[in-house]
């Protein structure tokens, strides 16, 4: 039986103002995939909702000196999650998970592909970068920030060519990722993507003007994360086949959806 | 240690129930709770037609619990009956039905439609939804508008009839009265208390419906007085339920005069939750030499 789980902090850093990089040691690598997200149960009983957060990366144990191991990087938004920036090594966390559908990685087989981050919607386009295999598609990973703090891009630059845009214009482009695709005349087949609403509205505007598939992930106030509370709906443009109203669960039916297939 | 208890002569393994709209049909959690091991599952409410609900944000975190205004989205009775009622039936548990309507008519549609269904134990009716604008909470707000609907559902229902009562009234005691007097075999509270949240850095209210229904821990004082109230006013039994966590939650519970009770919102902060309140409860019983857990009900002096 799939149950809430304790594990332990490995390490965790501050990589940018408010911006908490932690790694994770627990069993549920195994089974996560990029675009997947935890809930991130604080301690605290006066803040009792798990925290849907992200996996930014996976590191599946070699059965020797390294074990199974998740990374997950996020902001402080309220209470919850500055619980977890006190978080040291050795420090338990409860979690559940790996919860959502990830990105479908075979849409993205032998296409030109955008890898698309914004801010805080970052961290799990790097796991995506990861597994996107390098002969398998040609990968553009496009990257907004706010300012020049430009957190995880070292880690992207393993994968793929990284384009930067910055909102002060301190570093790359100055504007957002749809500027950085116009000035470098990018193109591709295919785009994932996971960042603010305006600029997911955005991406979705684009790939239909273009007519190719873009897979975005979404996010929304959640209480159970697993499909049963259905707190956390989105609109969808046709009838959801669970249910049967115009609303699809983004935790169990997403994250991850086709952008056409959302009203947005 | 016999652990049973009937409620209007249908007998559960365990007091132990899943609060309605906290555990969907119980396909959801069934990959972290042994639905064998719960004394009933309460479905999440069903109309008779698919119901969109409200616009989001629906849920907030408030301090030791939540606000939610879902709006009772639901797909509707046509596949509840299809999908939802086979999977539980595969479940040695008793299946309880919400009902959810906008008038008379859309509940009495709804009990004459699970009236076929064997499967189904009991219905709990929800008058008490602060969530939906039409029907729901209208009849569980005024004692003569209770009494009418519950008069006209147990004219229709074929299974026992537990009405589900509001915390947002004057006096729980002439709710529960109102509701006994009409015919109801059994009662179930509190549901959610109407709460607010306003989110002071952008000035906007925390969710869509501008408010919600507090659940969570916050509000277990409040409920364990409300069914200590209702229980002293009729004989019918009563299922209690706001903000229980564990086994010790779920005897204070009844103690205060509640036959069973229900897990809610802490399905959502320990999806095994359910399971650890029944096995709460046993300990419970082990530590004091309580032989029969209706031994506990109404017994506190």
């Amino acid at each position: 039986m799939k149950q809430k789980q304790t594990a332990r902090v490995l390490s965790q850093k501050e990589i940018a103002p408010d911006i908490y990089d932690m790694w994770i040691e627990t069993s549920l690598a195994a089974e996560a995939k990029p675009g997947q997200f935890l809930g991130v149960y604080p301690k605290d009983k006066s803040t009792l909702l798990p925290r849907p957060i992200s996996i930014c990366e996976v590191r599946a144990g070699d059965g020797g000196q390294w074990g199974n191991a998740l990374r997950i990087v996020y902001r402080i938004a309220g209470a919850g999650t500055r619980e977890f920036s006190s978080y040291g090594e050795g420090d338990r966390i409860a979690l559940l998970g790996p919860l959502g559908n990830g990105f479908p990685l075979e849409a993205g087989k032998g296409k030109r592909v955008f890898l698309m981050g914004g801010g805080i919607g970052i961290p799990p386009i790097l796991e995506l970068a990861k597994c996107l295999e390098a002969d398998m598609a040609y990968k553009q990973v496009i990257l907004g920030y706010r300012d020049r703090e430009l957190f995880l891009k070292e880690n992207f630059e393993r994968y793929a060519s990284v384009y930067v845009a910055t909102e002060d214009g301190s570093m790359g482009i100055k504007g957002n990722v749809m500027d950085v695709i116009a000035a470098n005349e990018l193109e591709a087949d295919v785009i994932f993507a996971c960042g603010p609403m305006p600029m997911l509205r955005a991406v979705k505007k684009y790939a239909q003007e273009r007519g190719i598939p873009a897979y975005i992930s979404l996010e929304e106030h959640m209480a159970c994360g697993v499909g049963a509370c259905l707190g956390c709906v989105v609109k969808t443009k046709e009838i959801d086949s669970h249910s049967h109203v115009h609303n699809a669960r983004i935790c169990t039916d997403g994250p991850v959806f086709e952008a056409e297939t959302v009203e947005i | 240690m016999n652990t049973e208890v009937t409620i209007a002569g249908i007998t559960l393994k365990n007091p132990v129930m899943t609060a309605s709209g906290t555990f969907g049909s119980g396909m959801e959690y069934s990959e972290f709770v042994d639905l064998n091991r719960l004394g009933a599952v309460v479905t999440k409410g069903v109309a008779n037609v698919p119901w969109p609900g409200n616009p989001t944000p629906r849920v907030t975190e408030v301090y030791g619990g939540m606000l939610n205004a879902i709006g009772l989205q639901n797909p509707g009775i046509e596949v509840f009956l299809e999908r939802d009622i086979p999977f539980l039936k595969q479940y040695d548990t008793k299946v309880i039905v919400n009902v959810c309507g906008k008038t008379v008519e859309d509940y009495v549609d709804v009990v004459e439609r699970l009236g076929e269904e064997p499967t189904v134990a009991m219905l709990e009716i929800n008058v008490s939804c602060p969530n939906v604008k039409e029907g729901a909470i209208a009849f569980g707000q005024n004692a003569d508008a209770l009494s009418g609907i519950t008069r006209e559902i147990k004219r229709h229902a074929k299974q026992p009839v537990i009405m589900k009562l509001s915390p947002n009234v004057t006096d729980i005691g002439e709710m529960a009265k109102a509701a006994e007097a009409a015919g109801a075999d059994a009662l179930s509270l509190i549901n959610t208390i109407t709460g607010m949240k306003i989110d002071i850095h952008r000035r906007k209210f925390a969710i869509a419906n501008k408010t919600g229904g507090m659940s969570g821990p916050a509000i277990k004082p409040i409920a364990v007085r409300m069914v200590y109230q209702a229980a002293q006013a009729v004989k019918i039994p009563i299922i209690g339920m706001g903000g229980i966590a564990s086994g010790e939650d779920a005897v204070e519970f009844l103690l205060a005069g509640a036959s069973a009770v229900s897990v809610g919102a802490m399905n959502f902060v320990n999806p095994g939750a359910t399971m650890e309140v029944e096995s709460g409860i046993r300990n419970y019983m082990e530590r004091y030499h309580v032989e029969n857990v209706t031994e506990l009900i109404g017994a506190v002096s």
